[in-house]
């Protein structure tokens, strides 16, 4: 377990390391004349050097980079090339929002995918068809349509949510619970179709497999050879929800955008239009070790649940 | 939500002929299809069928209700919506098209040379895809775009290689699962270079499910690039389904209405390019699990009155058919197994000897069913009952030993976790009852070190023993009958002598009937008192051990047993010179 664990941090580590620096490079190594387009056309040459020299892009790119990753270890993202916040303090609030509803959505619909997908592996028939169904409308319907026909009729028309805006939770529970329903919802339609899909074809794969009829052979009741086949058709399962995370990170992007979230998807998105390069790179820092940890309980689980992985 | 919903990839299958001709007799693939042709038609057509310019703008038409002049009413700045929608149709399907040639362009080569080299090529292209998956696609969309400037259609080249990732691994699973057959072998010893093999067969395998992998890539892109544009990232000026989700979006006050066409088009676009993947998939992958109604009634057991009640085991009539009853693998076979008695079922592989023992469990295989007959264990009848009287005979007075030993135990569990279950729930047994019962069996059945292996994972043990423990498992609650389903097959020949001297003790220790299924005389040579062979599902002969072997009556039986002389001239002297099937 040890060695299992030792490997799959080191996969872990090694994303961490590249994909930001890569990152870094693509985006500062263009960025000589940000100052020019946040200054306008009208700038004077002399502005134009002087903001450069403020915003330290013209320095050599190495230099910066070094500089960057020697002020990441004291906790200093930089700050933003627009309204000069520190950016460490501007995503933390905002990753505490994305958060919020992308694990939300996240334990809603995976608890919901493996009731279902179980279900339809077990019973097969009528549920089995509907769930096929699900499965490709849950594919083809466009999240962030789903979310804005869901704020037009059941916030807008009905009233029954907040249209926009984040509660706090430490505000009022139950503003925070309708401020996140709606963006759980958009959130999961895709995820729970994905992943009851795979929970079904692992469930029907292990239903399969010699062991259970073995299981059966020797009188266990049903619950306990469910709970077998279970944990053997889990791990397939739990690999895409590590990538229906992912998944559902973008979705977070449009949701916020919808809903009006301060989270790092719409922090992205202004920074993005505003080409605020530093900002950006924090959101890719903040995502990339989000995913990373998310991927390591997922294979921790899976290592749990499943000796052989442990050893391989 | 422009999730990144991974694509069950189809096992490597070589692509048929005849995958067209399913995919057309499929209704669902049917539709789909026509759908999507009409979708591009209109596409290409808009300039014939658009009523008007897409981009000309009338103040008379702000927020137009429907009219004959404009079947979808006008948008916030006067434009005719059913215009755009078509016109818009033309952004999407480009820009679609051209991040999956990116993405065909990069993952296609990889997972060719990844598949058919392996090696080192292969481990650091997969890191690299692993790599492109670690972020979100979104945020690599928005970040790339500081760098590589505004244009959508950059993005979808980008977007592309963010997807080339999954192209490479289904090219590479095809591609690495086909390499090892012998028509490649052949290939490759009749001369032909690499390039060749790759170009003539391995693109042959790949062709069917990348087509299908592409179709769903297809609907993805379209996906998140009217979400790039829905964020405000596409060109203004041109009409496209995202950028009017933008414009619905911004005047979700005025004309919430305008959020619908385009949405509908997108999902129902999407929806039609899943729905031809889907029916491409089962079209390749013939013997995947559709969604069939489990039958779960039974025929109703006939003739129970005239099971004997004498014998510990009777089956009268036993007939078993496959596909609702069409196909009938088991043409009314009887047998009796009375108490302490060694019966051997034996036949060739598909003789339908199998499916007889498997038929007293009730655990047939997905399709398979009794359509008639009885089977009663000690008089009682076993067939029809209910699940729950049927948990308390199996495990209980039934044991059951498979063939494969490695296979039947659960690899996710302890050893002996999955022995002391069992013992837990027939005999209501405490943990640390059931634990010290399990640990003497094991002993019992020759495991040198039982803690040991009461600890260990099943992949933890050799066959051998993996065979034992589920011999343990079989006898645990000191079972009437012991149903053997090939026990000695899969072993090795020294470990096969050793089990059935287990199973002659364990048999004759606790006066055991037993229902052994084999192909091997041999073994029932070794080990039995009577013999039944069957042949295509009827038992064409029946009678003692040692009378089966001296005079057998059957062409079939001779033919068997002149197979063993050929195979097995050892152990048939054994045979001949006791004269007796038991040592």
């Amino acid at each position: 377990m040890l060695a299992f664990l030792t490997k799959r941090i080191g996969a872990g580590l090694s994303v961490l390391l590249v994909v930001p620096s890569l990152t870094f490079l693509l985006m500062f190594g263009n960025a000589a004349n940000a100052a020019r387009q946040i200054l306008g056309e009208s700038a004077t040459p002399e502005q134009v050097a002087a903001k450069s020299a403020e915003l330290g892009v013209n320095r050599p790119l190495y230099v910066q980079f070094v500089d960057y990753v020697g002020q990441l270890f004291v906790g200093d993202l930089g700050r933003s090339w627009f309204t000069a916040e520190p950016i460490g303090s501007l995503l933390a609030s905002r990753a505490t929002v994305t958060l919020t509803v992308v694990i939300g959505s996240i334990l809603v619909s995976t608890l919901l995918a493996f009731a279902l997908g179980i279900a339809a592996a077990l019973r097969r028939g009528a549920l089995d068809i509907a769930l096929q169904v699900l499965a490709i409308v849950g594919f083809a319907v466009p999240g962030f349509w789903l979310a804005l026909l869901l704020v037009s009729n059941l916030a807008l028309q009905l009233r029954l949510f907040p249209a926009t805006g984040f509660v706090a939770f430490t505000a009022s529970p139950g503003q925070w619970l309708a401020s996140i329903t709606l963006p759980i919802v958009a959130l999961m339609v895709g995820a729970v179709a994905g992943v009851a899909q795979q929970v079904r074809g692992s469930v029907i794969d292990v239903l399969e497999q010699d062991y259970v009829r073995t299981l059966r052979a020797r009188g266990l009741p049903s619950w306990r050879v469910v709970a077998h086949v279970l944990r053997n058709a889990s791990a397939p399962a739990l690999t895409v929800v590590a990538l229906t995370f992912i998944g559902t990170l973008s979705g977070a992007v449009f949701v916020e955008r919808i809903f009006a979230l301060p989270g790092l998807g719409l922090a992205a998105t202004n920074a993005a239009v505003n080409g605020d390069v530093p900002v950006i790179m924090g959101v890719v820092l903040v995502m990339t070790t989000i995913v990373v940890l998310v991927n390591l309980v997922v294979d921790l689980a899976i290592g749990l649940l499943n000796p052989k992985v442990r050893l391989s | 939500m422009s999730q990144l919903v991974p694509i069950p990839a189809p096992t490597a299958v070589p692509a048929r002929r005849g995958v067209i001709s399913k995919v057309v007799h499929d209704p669902l693939g049917v539709i789909s299809l026509v759908a999507l042709l009409l979708i591009v038609l209109a596409t290409v057509l808009a300039a014939v069928l658009a009523p008007q310019d897409p981009a000309r703008s009338s103040l008379d038409d702000i927020f137009a209700p429907i009219s004959a002049a404009h079947p979808l009413g006008g948008d916030s700045a006067g434009r005719d919506l059913l215009s755009r929608l078509l016109y818009g149709a033309q952004v999407s399907l480009l820009g679609a098209t051209i991040a999956l040639l990116a993405s065909l362009v990069i993952g296609l080569p990889a997972g060719l040379i990844a598949g058919y080299y392996g090696r080192t090529f292969d481990s650091v292209s997969s890191w690299a895809s692993n790599l492109l998956q670690a972020l979100p696609a979104i945020i690599v969309l928005l970040a790339l775009r500081t760098v590589f400037g505004p244009s959508i259609w950059t993005s979808m080249v980008i977007f592309g290689v963010i997807l080339a990732p999954g192209a490479y691994r289904l090219v590479r699973a095809t591609v690495s699962g086909v390499r090892n057959e012998l028509y490649i072998d052949a290939a490759l010893v009749s001369g032909l270079s690499d390039t060749r093999i790759i170009a003539r067969h391995m693109l042959r395998v790949v062709r069917g499910p990348l087509i299908m992998h592409s179709a769903m890539v297809l609907a993805i892109c379209i996906n998140i690039q009217a979400g790039l544009e829905f964020l405000g990232f596409g060109d203004p000026q041109t009409a496209s389904w995202g950028s009017m989700l933008n414009e619905g979006f911004l005047n979700i006050f005025q004309a919430p209405q305008m959020l619908f066409w385009p949405g509908l088009a997108l999902f129902l676009t999407s929806a039609a390019l899943a729905l031809v993947a889907s029916s491409l998939r089962d079209a390749l992958q013939a013997g995947a699990a559709k969604p069939v109604r489990r039958r779960s009634v039974k025929a109703p057991p006939a003739g129970n009155g005239a099971v004997p009640s004498d014998a510990l085991l009777s089956v009268r009539d036993l007939r078993v058919a496959y596909s609702g009853g069409s196909v009938e693998v088991v043409h009314g076979v009887s047998l009796d197994v009375a108490h302490g008695e060694v019966v051997g079922l034996v036949g060739e592989s598909g003789s339908g000897k199998t499916q007889v023992a498997l038929s007293v469990l009730d655990l047939l295989p997905t399709g398979g069913q009794v359509t008639s007959g009885a089977i009663a264990l000690a008089g009682e009848p076993l067939l029809g009952r209910s699940a729950s009287f049927l948990r308390t005979v199996r495990g209980h007075r039934i044991g059951y030993i498979p063939q494969e030993p490695l296979s039947n135990l659960d690899p996710s569990f302890r050893i002996g976790n999955q022995l002391s279950e069992v013992v837990r729930v027939h005999l209501g047994l405490s943990r640390a009852a059931a634990r010290d019962r399990v640990l003497d069996l094991l002993a019992r059945v020759g495991i040198p070190d039982p803690a040991r292996t009461y600890r260990a994972f099943p992949h933890e043990i050799s066959g051998g023993m993996a065979q034992r423990v589920l011999i343990a498992g079989a006898v645990s609650c000191d079972p009437e009958l012991l149903i053997a389903d090939e026990p000695t097959t899969a072993l090795d020949v020294t470990v096969q002598a050793d089990i059935l001297d287990l199973l002659r003790d364990l048999q004759q220790e606790k006066g055991l009937g037993v229902l052994f299924v084999t192909h091997d005389f041999g073994v029932v040579a070794d080990i039995c008192d009577r013999v039944l062979v069957m042949r295509q599902g009827e038992i064409v002969e029946d009678g003692p051990a040692e009378a089966i072997f001296d005079t057998p009556q059957h062409d079939y039986t001779r033919s068997l047993l002149g197979s063993m002389l050929d195979g097995r001239p050892a152990r048939l002297a054994r045979v001949k010179a006791t004269g007796d099937g038991r040592a």
